[in-house]
């Protein structure tokens, strides 16, 4: 039988406002434990949480860029249970009366377009940071545990997505497209590493084509996209193996292990999850009128589709750049960057996708780390753009800028790459090179035209790539017919 | 009624530590208070908005400004065991014992 996978995602953001949610302590990561804490996040006596502003206005924004409808009024709510880094017994969340609802973000999967829908985007709070003592540093089988209210009470959005992705691959897409967004709406820096952006997937079969969903289980912090690939595929195949066997899914949260591969049950003090939420009556309702929507809405940056859209527009380019160009912010910022200095977008374009992506992929680089600026590279490609050297020669130029930092027209000065664009000297190497080649010269003679390219290369070998292409074709074609 | 089972799950939840000779008190007390809920869910309360907050306020909100946090020394001054600058706690699971 044939099983489709129903998956859906809970997405924890990390907001990166300069202090906590509510109180004044600074947001940051790691640093010397508990020295970014006071008796809010601490969760002394008597002490009261006051929202901070800034939060609510990334919550907004983070709403609006999935498409979802602000209702308007909204609580916060007390999430009611024991744990020890979670000083107030409680956290403050939202329950029935989120801030935003019924979004949707679109991805391509296998080039087929994919609407997955968002329920709510909510606003809480972090918890503070466990560190387990003991031989694998693990909760399970630690001696003790060691708490650090740092994290404690850092602005945290809480992003689920509708049981609509049907792949692991999907679920990656998904997750990165929205990341991304994220880093347009400078709301968080998503360092996956750091846990600013935390993923958990709720899991589940069918028979294909059944509507019904399965018994779900629910993974558990898949903290890089790798992670999440890769449990979501084990966890599938073990659901998929058990129903096979004629056995059922329990519902329970599960562990993906990335070093053993494995999947295992969680084991929990907790025996049910029984939250008894009730509305926290130390936090008046948030009102967000359609003025407090309007302002956000007005002060939201262009979002990668508006980009990709005014690439294709009004800069020409075909959709697949646009859609490479604005996958990641960086990328899309120095793309435009670059045009300031050289307007030839197809040719920025083509020169970013080939040559600088192809850089970095090849050597595992960042784009933030490389040492070619925008600048510099809007000035290679007006050189060549001027024919001051040809295509291969800025190609070579390009991977010693990557190397060194240094600018082009330094590195073609230096080692004297100046494209020929020289007639009679040209002339010289062609006649050479038809001399040394008889056979060639027969075919082409003959009518083989596509020979031509032969002589070009050998042209270009000569003059290690610096003959202007144009010149040295109109040269040969002459110098053959002779 | 609640029952000795609802008592305990509910003490649980709660990690209340409750004596079995405890048990009819706080189930007596419980359904009292359950029953004082019942009364009220039988009024009349067509036209009447949910109340979540009885002050009339909303949009209480702080400017995004870092405050001074407290010294570490301060904060760990009542953990009743610190190590390496943190507060220590027990096992968080269970052992399966």
């Amino acid at each position: 039988m044939e099983f489709e996978p129903v998956i859906g995602l809970e997405i924890h953001v990390e907001l990166s406002t300069a202090s906590k949610m509510f109180c004044g302590c600074r947001v940051a990561f790691g640093g010397e434990p508990n020295t970014r804490c006071c008796p809010v996040c601490m969760a002394h006596p008597g002490a009261l949480p006051v929202a901070n502003r800034k939060a609510i206005e990334f919550l907004a924004k983070i709403g609006l860029a999935l498409d979802c409808a602000v209702p308007g009024h909204s609580i916060f709510h007390r999430k009611n249970y024991f744990y020890p880094d979670l000083p107030k017994g409680y956290q403050i969340s939202q329950y029935d009366q989120p801030f935003a609802v019924e979004g949707h973000l679109d991805i391509i999967v296998d080039d087929e377009p994919h609407r997955v829908g968002i329920e709510r985007v909510h606003m809480e709070e972090d918890t503070a940071k466990n560190i387990h003592a003991g031989e694998s540093g693990r909760i399970a089988g630690a001696l003790y545990s060691l708490i650090d209210f740092n994290r404690s009470g850092t602005p945290l959005v809480e992003i689920v997505t509708r049981p609509e992705i049907h792949s692991p691959q999907a679920a990656r897409i998904f997750l990165n497209k929205l990341k991304n967004l994220l880093k347009y709406l400078d709301v968080s820096d998503c360092n996956m590493e750091e846990g600013s952006l935390r993923c958990d997937a709720n899991v589940s079969v069918r028979p294909a084509g059944s509507s019904e969903l399965g018994v779900k289980t629910e993974l558990k912090n898949m903290n890089s996209f790798k992670h999440l690939e890769k449990g979501l595929t084990k966890e599938i195949q073990r659901q998929v193996e058990l129903l096979q066997a004629g056995e059922r899914v329990v519902q329970q949260t599960v562990h993906f292990d990335f070093a053993t591969g494995e999947v295992t049950p969680m084991r929990s003090k907790e025996f049910a999850h029984d939250y008894r939420y009730f509305p926290e009556p130390d936090l008046v309702p948030l009102e967000a009128g359609s003025d407090f929507v309007e302002s956000v809405r007005a002060a939201m940056p262009e979002l990668p589709g508006a980009r990709a859209r005014r690439y294709v527009d009004d800069l020409g380019l075909p959709e697949y750049n646009a859609e490479v160009l604005t996958s990641s912010r960086e990328l899309s910022d120095y793309f435009e960057e670059s045009l300031k200095h050289f307007d030839d977008a197809k040719l920025v374009s083509n020169w970013l996708m080939g040559e600088l992506l192809g850089y970095l992929n090849a050597t595992g680089g960042e784009l933030a780390s490389c040492q070619v600026t925008p600048e510099s590279l809007g000035n290679l490609l007006a050189m060549l753009g001027s024919g001051q050297v040809s295509n291969a020669v800025g190609k070579e130029v390009f991977a010693e800028m990557c190397q060194t930092g240094k600018a082009a027209g330094e590195i073609v000065e230096a080692r004297g790459l100046t494209q020929i664009s020289d007639e009679a000297q040209l002339a010289g190497i062609a006649e050479k090179i038809i001399a040394a080649n008889p056979a060639q010269v027969e075919q082409f003679r003959g009518g083989k035209q596509q020979v031509l390219g032969f002589f070009v290369g050998q042209v270009m070998k000569e003059t290690k790539g610096r003959a202007n292409p144009k010149v040295v074709n109109q040269v040969l074609r002459q110098k053959l017919a002779e | 009624m609640v029952s000795h089972d609802d008592v305990r799950y509910v003490a649980k939840l709660a990690r209340l530590k409750i004596d079995e000779d405890e048990l009819d008190r706080y189930a007596a007390q419980l359904s009292s208070i359950l029953g004082h809920i019942d009364q009220i869910s039988g009024l009349d309360i067509a036209g009447v908005e949910p109340t979540s907050h009885v002050i009339q306020l909303s949009n209480v909100l702080r400017d995004d400004e870092v405050r001074d946090s407290v010294s570490r020394e301060l904060a760990l001054q009542n953990g009743p065991e610190v190590e390496a600058g943190a507060f220590r706690v027990p096992p968080i699971l269970d052992t399966g014992e």
